[in-house]
């Protein structure tokens, strides 16, 4: 696969040099890689979900090293394995349907129209699901005779596999690829939405007359503001300029030209000006597992300074956005730090920032990061396509998106491989 | 001396209290004199009331002091009464008299506290008190003894002008009548008054006035005495000791402050029960004008009217602001630049320094006010009275309007209008015999020494205070550019101290990269950020230095947009906050947020971002009515997120902010 390895390649130099903005773009991007490697990927007749996802997580392990930041690369990487396992899963339970009627019965329980997943995968996926999915309160109360389903949870290509032998393979092989492509075709298409999903909830959240703050410049804040807009609600924003990115002009450019009523800020002032906003809505770079935020830089003193007035924060994350590891010092191990000119004229300065200069270091440091780590406590809600949530909620949240063997993506290929 | 004085440290608090209260409420008593009745106001009768007032409440405002100067001098707002006071206070020499005939030993412990100040006196000993005091205060002091003048170095008023200074002295009269015995109280008074008339030259219906004014004041003194004699019985014997140890308690101050203060005291103590309503009125006087709200548009129109510069108003303006002034950028200087030589009321010297406030060549509470202060030094040093008009009131006028014209190019800091209440006072308290060149030449050495000792000096006070906080290793943040703060560093770094920098920044003003440049300049190892890292850094910070704009009393510190945010941040890490603000800063209003009260800068630097071409998406819709810029540049940081204010008065909380306030003004306004 000369051809798909050129495209990675493309891919992985773009994500080195930092060429992606954005991670919707970032997220989508990958899932539309990953579902070309699918594609090309020679499934054997034996143990196919296993190649894929061997394939997958070679890839994944790839790009998730070339920019170990831009967390929504991982976050789609293991979004497709998890597919995989789901589509697999759901194979393997149809195959045994169709051996087995009682549990043809079962599978009607749980995917209504669903007898046999052939065309449908999404309806697949869904019944996978809800049958697959680790213990919760409704797979308890609902699935107490699906007995045979909850081992399978665990089960994982190996597993599969054996009971695949027993299925017809020939009708699968083609099936599981099939499957597997339809649902990351889903998944782009969901990345590719949320904006609107999540704009959907504006009007329940904005009010007539408010005040919202917001800093830097986020499409799903945009977007959101938008749309409550449309609504005919009337209220007022406060842009922070988001310096050194700048990007609150964008922003408040956008929010003029749609005719919103708009208040340039600088970000000192954002302390000045809290204790008449009525709500902070931000955008996200990344949510993690336990509810902290890994935001544009900056917004960790806007929290503060929000919790301080008791101003609802309110971020905006679309669901390719949920990463399902826990942050470890994310303030210095997730951030990243920018070139020094974006703050100081390198003419002035150059003798003073060099390290060649003198004995060791030199005198003058500048400190540019990226992101902000807001932690769960100064976060009021998460507005995802999905609704919103709590800060506490967002592990479960994760739980829904990923399978639990995917979580740690690199170590386990190099242990596999 | 010396026994007394350690009875006063341990009494000063209560004295203190006591004190403060007392001052204005004589500068009312002290109308009756011809100027003061002249003026308007309260008159005699206020005066007696106001005594009792002050009794009253332990725990009284100290601004009503300005307010209450401001009445009796119609021009001079503020500063002018405390001075007077002081003349008065020499009315604490009454409180021998009083006190101490009943109490203790009266004799003996006036002479020996007061001896300096009192001369004998051709009136009466409360009279000679009076004159001697205020020699004292004046360096010439031929009369006046060295001790007093030597506390006061640098006030300087002229002693001579002290006679002129009736006003203190009817004042003293007054309320020395209230505790003496009648009899006493009338010759006194009598005697005081008429030297008052004589030295009020101006007022030609002073005599009359006066004699009304004695009469009241001996009806008052009588009313009074009887009420006091009650009183006296139960309470004088302990109020009296008090006061007397007050006296001594701030020697080093200022031996005028404890004047003021027995005087107080003693009042208070002597009427405790004569009247509560003139003291409510003396708070209402002492709290600080509104300021002028913008949004008042019949208001404006006649500042408008008044006007000097030509504003055009911003006409995209954000809502929440309106009550601020805005305009458009750069429309005042071509304006102003063109009216130089048409402009007569306006002194060149001051017109440059409002051409710099307005270009921005001179930023920054200390280089603003010292600007202002020389301006106003040449000023006056220029300043010729016009014929049939008093030096006083002409050049309190001329002021005003200077004043006014600043404002006009840009709101007065408030460290600036302290500085104007000085001045103000000066003037007002300037001795009446004075020749005026004799009084121009004490104005500007005022001026010189309140630059000298409530900036410069204070300021090395602060970097003597600071320098002790700061250790090897540590990693000290401070945001934009303050004086006080750059002084801290770069002195720390003198003495060897190994230790880093952070300097935080924000945008429009990137006053911080000045700083970089100086300190860097210096060898300091420096880290620069953009406020917006702010807890990035904060990580590794061991220690924020921050400066103010003012303090205010309820401990909020008013400053550079953006240290609240700092100050947030550094405690939220759990970081020390250290605030370096001299004492000239500190203000008796008190502020919850930014909002209400702030400045607006120029919106145009918000939309450019210089050095950054690709940062364009705004200029295309400056006109847009949807978009509004709002450039703020002030902010307030609550009390609460800081450990600690440097001033020089010491290393203090924020909750003591008040008690400096109080403490210290009158002081601060006789230098």
């Amino acid at each position: 696969m000369p051809d798909m390895q050129g495209l990675v390649n493309e891919f992985l130099i773009k994500l080195k040099k930092r060429k992606m903005e954005g991670s919707q773009a970032t997220a989508k991007q990958t899932a539309e890689l990953l579902r070309a490697v699918i594609s090309q990927q020679r499934v054997p007749y034996s143990n196919q979900s296993a190649a894929l996802i061997d394939a997958v997580k070679s890839v994944g392990e790839l790009l998730i090293s070339a920019n170990p930041i831009e967390l929504a690369v991982g976050n789609i990487v293991r979004r497709v394995l998890h597919i995989i396992r789901e589509e697999d899963l759901s194979l393997t339970t149809a195959a045994m349907a169709g051996l087995n009627l009682s549990s043809v019965s079962d599978d009607d329980d749980d995917a209504e129209h669903d007898d046999h997943p052939v065309l449908s995968a999404a309806a697949v996926a869904a019944a996978a699901r809800s049958t697959l999915r680790p213990p919760s309160l409704q797979t308890l109360l609902e699935d107490v005779p699906d007995g045979t389903a909850i081992p399978r949870t665990s089960s994982s290509g190996g597993d599969s596999e054996g009971k695949s032998k027993s299925a017809d393979k020939s009708s699968r092989t083609r099936k599981l690829k099939h499957d597997v492509i339809e649902a990351v075709n889903e998944l782009i298409q969901d990345i590719n939405t949320c904006h609107e999903q999540i704009a959907e909830q504006a009007v329940e959240h904005i009010h007539q007359n408010e005040v919202i703050l917001t800093l830097g410049s986020s499409r799903t804040v945009l977007e959101f503001l938008c749309a409550a807009k449309e609504k005919k609600r009337s209220f007022r924003v406060f842009v922070a300029e988001g310096a050194p990115r700048y990007q609150g002009h964008l922003l408040a450019k956008e929010l003029v030209s749609r005719g919103l009523q708009t208040t340039l800020i600088t970000d000192s002032a954002v302390f000045a000006m809290i204790s008449r906003v009525n709500m902070v809505i931000v955008g996200a770079h990344a949510v993690m597992a336990n509810g902290g935020v890994i935001a544009p830089v900056g917004l960790n003193m806007v929290a503060l300074a929000a919790q301080r007035h008791a101003v609802p924060f309110v971020v905006l994350a679309g669901s390719h956005k949920l990463c399902p590891l826990y942050p470890h010092n994310p303030e210095v191990l997730l951030n990243e730090l920018r070139s020094p000119s974006e703050l100081l004229d390198f003419g002035e300065f150059s003798e003073c920032m060099d390290f060649g200069n003198g004995a060791g270091s030199p005198l003058l440091h500048v400190v540019n990061p990226t992101f902000d780590y807001v932690p769960p406590k100064l976060v009021s809600l998460f507005i995802t396509d999905t609704g919103g949530h709590n800060p506490s909620y967002m592990y479960r949240l994760i739980a829904d998106y990923y399978s639990a063997d995917d979580l740690v993506v690199q170590r386990r290929t190099t242990t596999g491989s | 001396m010396d026994s007394r004085r350690t009875p006063r440290s341990v009494i000063d608090p209560k004295v203190r209290q006591v004190g403060f209260f007392a001052p204005p409420d004589r500068t009312n008593s002290g109308q009756p004199d011809p100027i003061s009745s002249s003026s308007s106001s309260p008159s005699p009768p206020a005066a007696n009331i106001s005594p009792s007032g002050n009794s009253l409440s332990p725990v009284m405002i100290p601004p009503p002091r300005h307010s209450s100067d401001s009445r009796p001098v119609p021009f001079v707002p503020h500063p002018a009464s405390p001075l007077r006071r002081e003349s008065i206070p020499a009315g604490s020499s009454y409180n021998p008299s009083d006190f101490y005939p009943p109490a203790t030993s009266p004799t003996a412990a006036s002479p020996s506290s007061f001896a300096c100040r009192m001369p004998v006196g051709g009136y009466g000993e409360f009279s000679e008190d009076v004159v001697a005091l205020s020699p004292g205060r004046a360096f010439r002091g031929s009369s006046v003894r060295a001790s007093a003048s030597s506390s006061f170095p640098g006030g300087g008023f002229d002693l001579t002008a002290l006679k002129a200074s009736s006003v203190p002295a009817s004042e003293l009269t007054t309320v020395s009548v209230f505790n003496l015995p009648p009899g006493i109280a009338e010759k006194a008074g009598g005697a005081f008054v008429e030297m008052q008339n004589d030295r009020h030259v101006s007022s030609k219906a002073a005599k009359e006035k006066t004699t009304k004014a004695e009469r009241r004041a001996l009806q008052e003194a009588q009313r009074a005495a009887k009420a006091a004699a009650k009183a006296e019985g139960n309470k004088i014997p302990g109020t009296g000791s008090s006061a007397v140890t007050s006296v001594n308690v701030k020697p080093a101050k200022g031996v005028k402050a404890a004047l003021q203060k027995n005087d107080s005291v003693s009042v208070a103590a002597s009427e405790k029960k004569v009247a509560d309503r003139p003291v409510e009125k003396d708070r209402k006087k002492d709290v600080p004008q509104p300021r002028m709200q913008y949004d008042d548009r019949s208001r404006v129109e006649k500042a408008k009217r008044r006007a000097v510069v030509y504003q055009t108003e911003a006409r995209n303006r954000v809502e929440l602001f309106r009550h601020l002034p805005q305009y458009e950028h750069g429309t005042q200087l071509p304006d102003l630049e063109s009216k130089f030589f048409q402009l007569d009321p306006v002194h060149p010297a001051v017109y440059k320094v409002g051409l710099q406030y307005l270009s921005g060549n001179i930023s920054g509470g200390n280089a603003r006010c010292i600007a202002m202060l020389r301006a106003f030094q040449e000023a006056i040093k220029d300043y010729s009275t016009p014929p049939e008009k008093n030096l006083g009131r002409d050049l309190t006028a001329k002021l005003s309007s200077y004043v006014s014209f600043l404002i006009e190019c840009r709101p007065l800091s408030i460290s600036m209008g302290n500085a104007i209440r000085f001045l103000k006072g000066r003037i007002a308290k300037l001795p009446l015999t004075l020749s005026e060149s004799e009084a121009k030449a004490l104005l500007q050495s005022d001026i010189s020494r309140f630059i000298s000792e409530k900036i410069i000096l204070a300021d090395k006070v602060i970097v003597k205070h600071a320098v002790t906080k700061i250790r090897d290793g540590d990693v000290l943040l401070t945001y934009g550019s303050s004086s006080a703060v750059e002084m801290i560093l770069l002195h720390a770094h003198e003495l060897g101290k190994q230790f880093r920098v952070v300097i935080v920044d924000s945008r429009p003003k990137l006053e911080g990269q000045l700083l970089l440049r100086r300190l860097v300049g210096k060898g300091l190892n420096c880290t620069y950020a953009h406020i917006n890292a702010v807890s990035y850094i904060m990580h590794e910070v061991s220690r924020v230095f921050l400066g103010a704009s003012s303090v205010l009393c309820n401990g909020t510190v008013y400053s550079r947009v953006g240290t609240a945010c700092v100050a947030m941040v550094a405690h939220a890490f759990r970081v020390p906050v250290l605030v370096c603000c001299e004492a000239y800063k500190f203000h008796e209003r008190v502020q919850l947020d930014s909002i209400c009260a702030n400045e607006l800068g120029d919106p145009d630097a918000i939309s450019k971002v210089p050095g950054r071409e690709d940062i364009n998406s705004l200029k295309h819709l400056a006109s847009s009515e949807k978009l509004q810029l709002l450039n703020l540049i002030y902010d307030a940081t609550p009390s609460d997120y800081i450990s600690m204010i440097i001033t020089d008065y010491g290393m203090v909380p924020p909750t003591s902010v008040p008690v400096i306030v109080r403490e210290y003004r009158r002081e601060h306004l006789w230098i």
